[in-house]
């Protein structure tokens, strides 16, 4: 019996990816756990191991493909002693095209495989869900709009007070209206119902404002479209609100600078380096712990009120940027944030974090102070309620006592979800955040 | 300027509701009656029906109070002199009600018989049709003869029992449901001709009354409308209890004695048999009440016996509507209720939904009692949908059984591809206080999954509802 080798899902919302390269070739012996190939999905590249043993028959995805659905089958292993040839192409029919991918907003392809009690849900989750209001249609309006990839948003209710009812869906199902967006287009492009919010220019609109050979065109990577959509669907979906606050680092910088000097040595080299960034993590887990209401993620129907303070830590990459996140930062000591930092920077450079590493979170760091930046406002990546742009630390002129001095500042300012958290509430958390950042000892009990 | 903002003719269920809902809107009101106001419903149909049936059901417990551990002394028989006067007190009482409603509500009761004479117009002439007795007179102040004009008029004048050629009921030997509702004295011997609601309850209050009932049914089942499997269980109800049922059988002839009828049946194969009854009982149907009307003369289009409408309950012609009985199928009192409010409000310009005929539930309160809503299971397949069927018996219902009422079915059909519930057929004990469950469903479009996921009460019989539901998606828990 042939086996048909599947598009693996690399994590529970994954729906594509893209299949990067093929480490075996048609003919070569497999053996289980075999590294077979790489995927590439929007943040990560993964390997994929063999599970059975044969030989790989038929690349039915060849190298550097995009856009692979989950489930695809994108080779074939043969028994061994089996007929190559023969085993090779007919299961292809069957699989789900990948022109089949706009309706892979609904989870109807991922139901066909074997999690499928799970998969809906997980579909359901980021995808599905573009809009910012509960849909008000009936129960069999809703099942009858998921199983025709419709967009319940653009769609006009007629019953009582405007409810979407089963006549509507097929009124738009005739109609060809309402069709939800594919999801790799500005699927988050949210809901406004009469006017859909502007999809922006179009390719060539833009190619023609500039001379034909004045630019080189690159094609986006799986990040950089998942970044896009990302960040607009924070932008479009989520009510921004800014808090800027400054913080005098003199004693942070000081205490700093004695825990390294104190660290002890190790292969040679000392155990740690902390950084202020490594410092600012902890503390703003402190103060999440401090004011748990602002510890929070907003979803439709209710408040995800967090008991660990996961936070994610915004790493510059080429060609883009990723967020791995430290887990119960309040509950780690500086040396073990500042080490596992490390690693995660380091891993993230080569595209080797695990989805498990950069997914979830409870809020994020975003530090730009390196490159000598004052202040800026950082984008809330939800499900994040909240995110902190760190600026520089830099001496200022401060007034103590109504006398001029100099003090180390540095400018901080947290985006919030409004939704989820308040003007004061924020205010809050900056203020425990500042009270860690400026009296740091707390920061080591 | 007109008299009147609205006149309603005929004051049943459709009609007096109409006026309600009309001088509510702020509409100057009157609403013509020639006989009874409330119509058949309250007079001579729905509920003193219901009174009937109510002093059979205590007389069927009475005679089995040794099932329940009672021991009763001495006799416990029917009077069927005061089985009647309380059946009739009860719809005098309906009667008082409609009058007193129509004078809160300041809605003027014009007695008499109406012909639209021109559009807007309304002469009301003094009764000639004999009123059925006994008879509630007019309300005190009631307006009569003369000429009413409307910018709006509503026909809602109901339907009467159908004839059928050779075998028109005459009241003495053959009756339609007026007579059958006042016996002087009990018949021994019934043949009941046609087993739909009306037919049926008849059968079912004079088989419980000690009488011998003899069901005649040209359609292949009992209470033809309903899901076959439902009018199967039903007929073996009926027959245990002593019914003589023929489907698929027809009532060629009658030939009348001086105190009996002979009835020449004829069923499907040819076979054909002759049956003597003390009475007959014609219930094959109703037609609609749309002659002398002044219909014709304006144009307002007919079609079978009833006047045509459209969603809103609006004729061909402007300013003329019809609601309930004389405007079609189902003919129904809470379907005339139903249009008389759309009727009403979207004169009033308030854009109400149009009605879904397949969301009108039916009731037949025989013993048991049956009710359904939506599809049946032949007309949901002919309809091309992929089912999933559920069924649940009340023997496997705790609350059922301590009632000592387990001979029950509920059915429910729902589309496989969807979930959407297509329909709900019930028989057995207060079926007809439950169907409203799956009405309130179907219109809400509910699918399987909000059906399974609500808590229903235990111990009550509505548990079967659940049941059923979730026996047609394999997940039944009681049986």
């Amino acid at each position: 019996m042939p086996t048909n080798i599947l598009m693996p899902a690399l994590s529970p919302t994954m729906e594509k990816g893209n299949l990067a390269k093929w480490l075996k070739k048609e003919g070569d012996t497999i053996k289980s756990g075999d590294i077979i190939a790489e995927i590439e999905t929007d943040k990560a590249t993964m390997e994929v191991e063999a599970v059975d043993e044969g030989i790989l028959a038929k690349i039915l995805v060849p190298d550097g493909t995009a856009d692979v659905a989950v489930n695809e089958i994108i080779g074939v292993i043969a028994a061994e002693g089996e007929d190559v040839k023969a085993v090779a192409a007919p299961a292809k029919a069957e699989a789900p095209k990948a022109e089949a991918a706009p309706k892979a907003a609904a989870p109807a392809p991922v139901a066909e495989a074997p999690k499928a009690s799970e998969a809906p849900k997980a579909a359901a989750a980021p995808a599905a869900s573009t809009s910012g209001e509960r849909p008000f249609a009936s129960p069999l309006a809703k099942r009858l709009a998921k199983e025709a990839g419709l967009d319940l948003a653009k769609i006009q209710g007629s019953g009582p007070h405007g409810r979407i009812v089963e006549k509507d869906i097929e009124a738009a199902k005739a109609g060809g209206t309402a069709k939800a967006a594919p999801p790799a287009a500005p699927v988050a492009a949210p809901k406004p119902a009469a006017a859909p919010l502007a999809a922006g220019m179009s390719d060539e609109a833009v190619k023609k404002l500039f001379a034909p050979d004045s630019y080189e065109e690159v094609p986006h990577d799986g990040m950089r479209k998942t970044i896009a959509r990302r960040l607009l669907e924070s932008k479009q979906t989520i009510p921004h609100f800014y808090l800027t606050i400054d913080c005098e680092l003199d004693a942070l910088l000081k205490l700093r600078a004695e825990l390294n000097a104190a660290a002890p040595e190790k292969d040679g080299k000392p155990a740690y380096k902390l950084s202020v960034n490594d410092m600012v993590i902890k503390a703003l887990a402190l103060a999440l712990r401090a004011v748990p209401e602002a510890n929070v993620s907003w979803t439709e129907n209710t408040m995800l009120k967090h008991k660990h303070a996961d936070v994610g830590v915004a790493v510059s990459i080429p060609g883009g940027l990723i967020t791995p996140v430290i887990r119960d930062a309040c509950h780690k000591t500086l040396s073990q944030i500042s080490n596992e930092m490390k690693d995660l920077a380091a891993r993230a450079k080569n595209r080797k974090l695990k989805p498990e590493e950069y997914q979830g979170g409870t809020t994020a760091v975003s530090n730009l102070g390196m490159f000598g930046v004052k202040d800026f406002a950082a984008i809330v990546n939800p499900p994040h309620a909240t995110i902190l742009a760190v600026g520089a630390g830099e001496q200022r002129a401060v007034v103590k006592g109504g006398q001029l001095a100099v003090a180390t500042v540095m400018s901080v300012t947290l985006s919030t979800d409004h939704r989820a958290v308040d003007g004061a509430l924020g205010a809050e958390l900056m203020q425990a955040f500042k009270g860690y950042i400026e009296k740091p000892m707390a920061m080591l009990v | 300027m007109a008299d009147y903002d609205v006149i309603i003719i005929g004051s049943g269920p459709g009609g007096y509701v109409a006026a309600i809902r009309a001088a509510q809107l702020g509409f100057k009101t009157a609403i013509v009656e020639r006989e009874h106001l409330a119509g058949i419903c309250s007079n001579w149909g729905c509920i003193p029906t219901k009174a009937l049936l109510r002093s059979a059901e205590i007389l069927h417990y009475g005679q089995h109070a040794k099932d329940y551990g009672l021991k009763l002394e001495g006799t416990f028989t029917a009077d069927l002199a005061a089985v009647v006067a309380r059946s009739r007190g009860i719809a005098a009482r309906m009667n008082n009600g409609v009058q007193f409603l129509m004078k809160k509500n300041k809605v003027d009761v014009i007695w008499g018989e109406a012909k639209l004479t021109k559009s807007g117009t309304v002469a009301v002439a003094p009764t000639k049709k004999p009123a059925m007795q006994p008879q509630v007179p007019p309300p005190k102040g009631a307006k009569g003869e003369g000429t009413y004009t409307a910018d709006h008029i509503i026909v809602a004048t109901g339907a009467r029992p159908r004839a059928l050629p050779g075998i028109e009921p005459d009241g003495k030997l053959i009756w339609t449901y007026f007579e059958s509702m006042v016996p002087a004295k009990m018949p021994k011997s019934l043949l009941v001709m046609g087993s739909g609601a009306i037919g049926i309850e008849f059968a079912s209050f004079y088989r419980t009354m000690g009488v011998e009932v003899t069901v005649v049914e040209v359609m292949p089942q009992v209470v033809p409308v309903e899901d076959a499997e439902i009018g199967a269980f039903a007929r073996k109800a009926f027959e245990k209890q002593g019914m003589k049922i023929l489907t698929g059988a027809k009532v060629t002839k009658v030939e009348k004695g001086a105190d009996s009828v002979t009835a020449h049946i004829e069923d499907e194969k040819g076979g054909k048999q002759t049956i003597t009854a003390d009475r007959m009982i014609s219930a094959v149907g109703v037609v609609g009440n749309i002659e002398n009307l002044g219909l014709e003369a304006l144009g307002v289009k007919t079609d079978r016996g009833c006047i045509v409408i459209d969603d809103f309950c609006r004729t061909n012609v402007k300013g003329v509507y019809a609601i309930g009985d004389v405007a079609g199928p189902p003919m129904l009192a809470h379907k005339a209720e139903h249009e008389a409010v759309i009727c009403v409000e979207a004169i009033k310009g308030l854009h109400p939904h149009a009605m879904d005929k397949l969301m009108i539930p039916g009731c037949t309160y025989c013993h048991p009692q049956i009710a359904s809503v939506g599809l049946t299971e032949a007309k949901a397949k002919a309809a091309g949908y992929e089912l999933k069927v559920g069924r649940f018996p009340f023997v496997a219902n705790g609350k059922a059984v301590a009632l000592g009422e387990d001979s029950g079915l509920v059915k429910t059909i729902f589309d496989a591809k969807t979930g959407k519930l297509l329909g709900a057929h019930m028989v057995g004990a207060e079926v007809t206080e439950l169907i409203q469950g799956f009405v309130v469903a179907m219109n809400l479009e509910t699918t399987e999954e909000e059906l399974m996921h609500s808590i229903f009460p235990h111990p009550t019989i509505s548990e079967t509802m659940k049941e059923s539901v979730l026996d047609a998606y394999g997940k039944v828990l009681n049986a």
